[in-house]
Formats: structure tokens, C-alpha cells, sequence
């Protein structure tokens, strides 16, 4: 079986500083692979190599088995394969929800505007959105505006959703509607990699959990055995850390 | 004690319950008389102090020879419907030029906000552009392009200096209003293209859907600083012998040595670009409020 994405010794600088170090890691069809670990340990770093906002300097990334920095792969066809969710939402501040999440599908699919509206809403009445088409961002809360993201990233069908801590900027209240989305779009099949400091969402939700540490994936197994019996002194301390801050 | 305490508390609340939240405070709408006082004190202290300057100068020896010198009505009425006329032809270049600089300069922007390698040329061309036209002094461009360009009589192109030095006003502003577009793209968040990109648009789709909206809104305050020195600095094509205000003013100047012609041009210049700098006030506060309210 052709994983998803495959990662294959994924080497990244940001100038002198290493932040990746032969990183390799598959995601198979319709699994969920959760990335934890502390800031500045390179899980953000690795998922925006897969959809190429950071292009990797050594090693392959291929999505369905095709490499991301091929030439022929086009930035439509890449987005097309992995869509990203991120943390401070990056919603555009001067379009409406609906322009929003219509405009990729309108300019870069060519797809008409009658249609890429009624899909447009289609998805908003999924998330509970249906009533803010021609709201904007900022009259939004922070749950509201990351539902609309996450609608944004699935209105061009992609393969691979990628989240990078997208509950990190919520108040806390918030968290567990956009979290319950995720779940459903696991429910449905979606193959995610998702980026978290939520370890009880990770435990529950994910199929694997990799651990990274100084740009290193130090530890890679189900939920039940990482956080349960971790091998690896360091993924012990920073699980002791998090239990210690009363999130696990 | 304590059951007493406990006892006033307990009464306490529901008697709070039942007449409802305190009134709202009085005078929460607009209060004529605070709102007044700022500004009946602000006149008052403009009638002393230019009342006062005004009572010296007028009191001095030599009030009649400037009287008669800058503000002979006799003059003004004469040289008026001279000058308005020219004035008349400023407002014209000004709106033209600005337009031509607005557009020539989003190029410009755009050209150098675009960061595919192959636009590597074109993003140095437009800097050393920007170098060599916010370098040199307008009015050295206005008498290079206005006198020079029609002295060469070149076949196919234009011989105005009007035209040619409106150009070398456009060349010029382009470099300064490019600069602050360039600003405004700067100004927004790295997140937005990031978000753009993601979603699989081209470089030009990122700028032209996603951040050049912003970038212009964030930039409105700072442009309206430049429509408003441009709407007088149009006068310098005067220099190159285009029949401005100040051209005409000059002319009844030559002919009866009396300067209140150029008194009546300065004033029309005031009348146009008062009105525009309130304009730009109003704009900067508008725009202040509302990044205020976004980051609430």
C-alpha cells in the first residue's frame, strides 16, 4: 500500500540552525498521525514541508507517491493533496466568510462562482457556519474563525488535511467544538497530521503519535503505548511536564 | 458578629435582585458644554494671539506701502479672474498626475513585492528606478523633461512642456508613493501568504486577492499626505511656462509691480488644500478607530 505522505530522511536548516534531523515518518490512507512535543522541537517545521511552505533542504517528501518539490507536481496539484489549517486561523481579514472559502476554488479551480457558492455553504451548514456567509473574520470568535479555516482547507476536497495547532490560540471554552470537528472528519476517512499540545484529543484521536525532540523523532507508536509506557527518558520528561500542567 | 454580617449579606442580595442593575450614569450622550469649552478656548486664544500680530503689523510705518504692495484689493479684483483660470489648469494637472501616480506606482510595487527568482531583473530595475527618481529634485526633472524633451523636436511624441512636465512629476511621485505601497505589503502578516499560498494561488493571485487589499487599505493615511503636497506642487510646471495660477500671478506682477496677485493665488491654493488635509485627518482617525477595534 502507497502511503499518503511519506517522509524519508527529511533534513531542514533554518540558516545555520538544524531544525529537522533525518526525520522519516509514513502516514497511511485515512489514519490520523498526531506530532507532540516541545516548542521549537520541529512538528510545525515538518508539516509545512508537506505542503511545501518550507521547503526541506535533504531527503524526499512524497504525497501519494509523488515528490512534493517535482516540478511537474504545480502548486495546484500539491494543494489539491494536502490542505493546512493553522493556529492563528490566517483568514483573509478583508473578504467575507464565504469569499473567504470560495476564493481558491473560484481562482485557482476556475469553478463558477454559483457553484463554488452553494458548495460554500454546503460546508458552512456542516460546521454550524451556515449563518455567518456574509459575516467577517473579525466579527468572529476564535472558534468560529478556525471552523471557517478548516472549511477553507476541505473546499478544494483535499487528500491529506494538515493541522497545525489549531486549538493552541482558542479560549478554552472553544476548544472542544473545533476538536469535535476533527473527530468527525476522522469518522469520515480524512488521513490528517495533526500538530497538538491537546494530549487527551492526541490519545483519543490518533492512530500513531511521533514525539519529536531537537528535530528528531525520537519516539513512534500508538497512543496507548507512547503515553502509557513511554520507552525514551526524554519522552517520559516531557510527559511528565504536561501531566505535571494537568493536560493529560 | 459574624451571624449578624452574614445575616445584612443575605438580605442584601436579593433587595439588589429585585431593583435591578443601578441606573446608567447621567451625562453619558454628548455634552454640549465639555465639548464647547476646548473649542471656544482654542478660538479665543487664535483671535489674541493672530489679532495682536496682526495690530503690529497693521500699526507699523511701512503697513500702508505693504497694504498697497500685497493686499491692494484694487489688484486683487484685477489679476482674480487671471489667476483663477491658472488655478483652474492646476486642479486639472493635479487630479491627471495623481492618477497616472497611483497606477505607475502600484506597478512598480508589484514588480518589486514578487519574489519569484526569474523577477530578479525587474525587482533591480524598479530599485535603482526608485534610487535615481527620489534622488534627484523634482524641479531639476520639471525643467530637464519640460524644456528639454520638446527641444528635441522628436518626431511622434508630444512637443508640450505641459505634458512633459507632468510626466517628470509622475516619474518622480512614483518613486516616493512605490515606497509606500512597498510599506503596506511589508505591513501584512506573513500569515496571508502562507494561507494563500496553501490553498495552491500563484505568486500574482496571493498579491492581487490577498494582500494588495490590505496593503492599500493600510496605506490610505500615508497616500493623502501625497495628494495633498502634489495638489500645490504642481505649481512648480509654472517654472517651465505652463499658465498655472502662479504663472498668471506673475504675469500681472510683471507688468504693474504690485504682488497682491500672488496673495490672491496663495489663497486659492489654501482654499483647495485645507479642505483636503481635514479629508486626510478624517481618514487616519477613521483608519486608527478601526485597527483599534481589531485588535480588541
Amino acid at each position: 500500500m502507497t502511503p499518503k505522505i511519506d517522509i524519508n530522511n527529511v533534513t531542514k536548516y533554518f540558516g545555520d540552525k538544524l531544525v529537522l534531523d533525518r526525520v522519516s515518518l509514513r502516514v497511511n490512507p485515512h489514519e490520523v498521525v498526531c506530532l507532540i512535543g516541545a516548542s521549537g522541537s520541529g512538528k510545525s517545521t515538518l508539516l509545512r514541508c508537506v505542503n511545501r511552505l518550507v521547503e526541506h533542504d535533504y531527503g524526499t517528501i512524497r504525497l501519494d507517491g509523488v515528490s512534493v518539490d517535482d516540478p511537474g507536481f504545480g502548486k495546484t496539484g500539491l494543494q489539491q493533496r494536502a490542505g493546512i489549517v493553522f493556529q492563528s486561523y490566517n483568514l483573509f481579514p478583508h473578504m467575507n466568510v464565504l469569499d473567504n472559502i470560495t476564493l481558491a476554488p473560484r481562482r485557482v479551480h476556475g469553478q463558477l462562482r454559483a457553484a463554488a457558492e452553494d458548495r460554500g455553504r454546503d460546508v458552512l451548514a456542516r460546521f454550524g457556519m451556515d449563518g455567518f456567509a456574509a459575516a467577517y473574520p473579525e466579527q468572529l470568535s476564535g472558534g468560529q474563525q478556525q471552523r471557517v479555516a478548516i472549511a477553507r482547507a476541505l473546499m478544494t476536497r483535499p487528500d491529506v488535511l494538515l493541522l497545525d495547532e489549531i486549538t493552541a490560540a482558542l479560549d478554552p471554552e472553544l476548544v472542544g467544538d473545533v476538536l469535535a470537528i476533527i473527530r468527525g472528519l476522522k469518522d469520515e476517512g480524512m488521513t490528517m497530521m495533526i500538530v497538538t499540545h491537546e494530549m487527551g484529543f492526541a490519545r483519543e484521536c490518533a492512530d500513531r503519535v511521533a514525539f519529536l525532540d531537537g528535530g528528531v523523532i525520537l519516539e513512534e507508536d500508538t497512543p496507548d503505548r507512547l503515553f502509557g509506557n513511554p520507552q525514551e527518558d526524554r519522552t517520559q520528561a516531557f510527559l511528565q511536564r504536561i501531566i505535571a500542567a494537568g493536560r493529560l | 458578629m459574624t451571624q449578624l454580617t452574614k445575616a445584612a449579606h443575605r438580605r442584601a442580595v436579593p433587595d439588589q435582585a429585585r431593583r435591578g442593575p443601578p441606573p446608567p450614569p447621567p451625562n453619558r450622550g454628548f455634552d454640549w458644554r465639555t465639548a464647547m469649552i476646548p473649542t471656544l478656548i482654542g478660538m479665543v486664544s487664535v483671535v489674541v494671539v493672530f489679532g495682536t500680530i496682526a495690530w503690529f503689523v497693521t500699526s507699523a510705518e511701512t503697513w500702508p506701502r505693504i497694504k498697497l504692495q500685497f493686499f491692494n484689493i484694487d489688484a486683487m479684483i484685477a489679476a482674480f479672474p487671471r489667476v483663477l483660470q491658472g488655478f483652474w489648469v492646476n486642479m486639472q494637472v493635479w487630479l491627471i498626475v495623481l492618477a497616472c501616480i497611483v497606477i505607475w506606482a502600484l506597478v512598480l510595487a508589484v514588480v518589486r513585492a514578487l519574489r519569484a527568482p526569474w523577477f530578479a531583473p525587474f525587482r533591480l530595475m524598479v530599485m535603482i528606478y526608485i534610487d535615481i527618481f527620489r534622488g534627484v529634485p523634482v524641479l531639476l526633472l520639471v525643467l530637464l523633461f519640460g524644456f528639454g524633451i520638446p527641444a528635441l523636436n522628436l518626431p511622434g511624441l508630444p512637443s508640450s512642456g505641459l505634458f512633459w512636465g507632468a510626466v517628470a512629476m509622475v516619474l518622480s511621485y512614483a518613486a516616493y508613493v512605490a515606497e509606500i505601497y512597498r510599506s503596506g505589503i511589508d505591513a501584512v502578516h506573513e500569515g496571508q501568504r502562507a494561507a494563500a499560498k496553501s490553498l495552491g494561488l500563484s505568486e500574482w493571485q496571493t498579491l492581487r486577492y490577498a494582500i494588495l487589499p490590505q496593503a492599500l487599505r493600510n496605506v490610505v493615511p500615508a497616500l493623502m499626505n501625497i495628494v495633498v503636497a502634489l495638489q500645490k506642487d504642481v505649481a512648480l510646471l509654472s517654472v517651465i511656462g505652463v499658465r498655472d495660477a502662479v504663472r498668471e500671478a506673475q504675469i500681472y506682477t510683471a507688468t504693474t509691480f504690485n504682488y497682491s496677485s500672488l496673495i490672491v493665488a496663495a489663497g486659492l491654493f489654501l482654499l483647495a488644500t485645507v479642505p483636503m488635509a481635514r479629508l486626510a485627518d478624517y481618514l487616519t482617525r477613521r483608519d486608527r478607530q478601526r485597527r483599534l477595534q481589531i485588535a480588541d
